[in-house]
């Protein structure tokens, strides 16, 4: 597995297992800010933790405090080693760009194909500054 | 296509001021939407001060102590204690302070200190036709739809940076060619007995958020204004259940006059009509309780309860006392007025507890109760309900949910959709 993905929003490099979600998720009401689990009982992967995961996304939906939820999670030092997005959520990536704003830390965010999700499940994976992804050696 | 700021803009942005942190965000965000520039707003309306946790509290303050200003009229949406003491909240220290911190920092940043997600029955109403920021689901709603003013879904952090800057990225809804409806959604099939009914609208929104999404569509076979309450509870469950930001009825909001001039195509893409079975459904799909054997709660007032919904419930209850609480979310605006003619006394002395400045979906106010069963005659608070709060809800009309509190047991009239 390596691709190049395009950078939504630049941040420190990540490495981790990647969650590959199967459905879109609402942060609000669906992550718990405190600890990065996966909230919502309705989400296939409720359970699971987001903190330190190479997080692909295949869509978000809901709430317009989804930014607030993910800025909260960067600033508990529970937030995704990276994130990978099929396409742009202005409202979630929000919340990296007013981290960075406060001077905190933040995760890559990139974009790519949700295809090409499915090749990185369960991997250990790089994420590079400028948007490589490769997996973990 | 790429964002290009004006020469002022730039300017702002490279500042190490609160000025310049909010331009960077507005631009920053503009630049993820797409957006060729950034457009001058008139008024905001800020979700942001409801605490969430530390972060945001942070952020506001960091605007405060970079001397950061409103530059247009902003009110805010609810936060996360009761300021006005109607209600005692449970939020424990820490989270109890910063909550405070955080609405104290928006006043300092020159918020009008409105506290309600229905600041446009409290005074806040832009005009036909312009540009505002504002957040909140419902409120954005209703401002487009019922006020026909233009505003995209202004969430966290960029509500008050917009506020901040007077601007927003040009984009989405404040373009007229997004504003038109592609879809028809037409109620002439219902009878008129259940479209006069109080449920009705709260239904018809729920249903209607669930079947279009975050599509733009015109709804048809409504004869008569349903009056501003009625659009609310609509935007409202309409806005939980999809993600509408923008509805038209023809005949009745101001940017359809009829359905023609609504629609962005000679034809529409589709044409849902709505059935009484569709409407049942949508409404039994409000409640999520296993049994409708007890209630140990009602809650109203999502989006905030007017001066108008206070005479309905005043005249339901018709002074009786409640076996269960009814807890009557709304804003100080509404609040004043029960105050200055001792009404407040006497709903409280009925039973029912009056929550200010916030509601019991968004901070912890009822009893934690294992098994809890809510009853409510808000979409919202039905959607929101079992998530936010632990309780099961019952959906039933106001007079209902009075009936129900009175005899503290659920009470159903039946009205056939």
């Amino acid at each position: 597995m390596s691709a190049t993905a395009e950078i939504l929003v630049p941040g420190k490099a990540g490495e981790g297992e990647a969650l590959v979600l199967t459905a879109p998720i609402s942060f609000w009401g669906g992550v718990d800010p405190r600890t990065g689990r996966i909230a919502d009982v309705r989400h296939p992967q409720h359970g699971e933790v987001i903190s330190g995961r190479v997080l692909f996304l295949p869509g978000t939906i809901g709430s317009s405090s989804a930014s607030a939820v993910l800025m909260e999670l960067v600033h508990n030092g529970r937030a995704p080693a990276a994130l990978v997005l099929h396409e742009p959520d202005a409202i979630l990536l929000l919340g990296l760009i007013v981290a960075r704003e406060m001077g905190w830390e933040t995760p890559i965010a990139v974009r790519l194909d949700r295809g090409a999700f499915d090749a990185c499940r369960g991997e250990a994976l790089t994420v590079a500054a400028d948007g490589a992804i490769t997996v973990a050696v | 296509m790429s964002l290009s700021l004006s020469p002022q803009e730039q300017a702002i942005a490279a500042g190490q001021d609160g000025a310049g942190m909010a331009m960077r965000i507005v631009a920053e965000s503009a630049r993820l939407l797409g957006a060729p520039r950034l457009i001058p707003v008139a008024s905001a309306h800020i979700d942001g001060a409801l605490y969430h946790g530390d972060s945001g509290t942070l952020f506001a303050e960091r605007l405060v102590e970079g001397g950061a200003k409103v530059a247009v009229r902003s009110t805010l949406n609810v936060g996360a204690l009761d300021l006005m003491g109607c209600s005692r909240i449970r939020l424990e220290e820490p989270q109890r302070g910063m909550a405070r911190r955080m609405m104290e920092a928006y006043r300092k940043l020159g918020c009008e200190q409105s506290w309600t997600c229905a600041p446009y029955q409290a005074g806040h109403r832009p005009a036909l036709g312009s540009d505002v920021a504002w957040g909140e689901s419902n409120a954005v709603v209703f401002c487009n739809s019922v006020l026909g003013a233009c505003t995209n879904r202004y969430g966290d952090f960029l509500d008050i940076a917009c506020a901040i800057t007077g601007r927003a990225p040009d984009y989405g809804l404040h373009r007229p060619e997004n504003r038109r409806a592609r879809l028809v959604f037409d109620v002439s099939g219902l009878s008129p007995s259940f479209l006069a009914s109080e449920i009705a609208w709260p239904v018809l929104g729920s249903l209607y958020g669930r079947e279009v999404g975050n599509a733009i569509g015109v709804v048809t076979g409504v004869a008569n204004h349903p009056g501003e309450d009625a659009l609310k509870a609509f935007g409202a469950a309409a806005a939980s259940s999809g993600a509408v930001g923008l509805f038209h009825i023809a005949g009745v909001t101001p940017e359809a006059p009829d359905v023609e001039t609504i629609l962005a195509e000679p034809e529409p893409e589709a044409v849902i009509r709505a059935t009484p079975q569709m409407a049942a459904k949508a409404r039994a799909g409000l409640s999520t309780a296993a049994a409708d054997k007890a209630v140990d709660a009602v809650a109203i007032g999502s989006p905030h309860l007017s001066p108008a919904e206070f005479d309905r419930l005043e005249r339901l209850i018709a002074g009786r006392r409640l076996a269960v609480p009814i807890y009557a979310c709304t804003g100080r605006h509404a609040l004043a007025l029960l105050e200055k003619d001792g009404r407040r006394k006497r709903l409280e002395a009925s039973g029912v507890i009056i929550v200010a400045d916030t509601c019991v979906v968004v901070t912890p106010i009822m009893p934690d109760l294992m098994g809890g069963v809510l009853m409510t005659n808000s979409g919202k608070f039905a959607h929101y309900t079992p998530g936010n709060t632990g309780y099961a809800v019952l959906y039933a009309s106001l007079a209902d949910c009075v009936e129900s509190a009175v005899l503290g047991k659920p009470v159903f009239t039946d009205i056939a959709a």
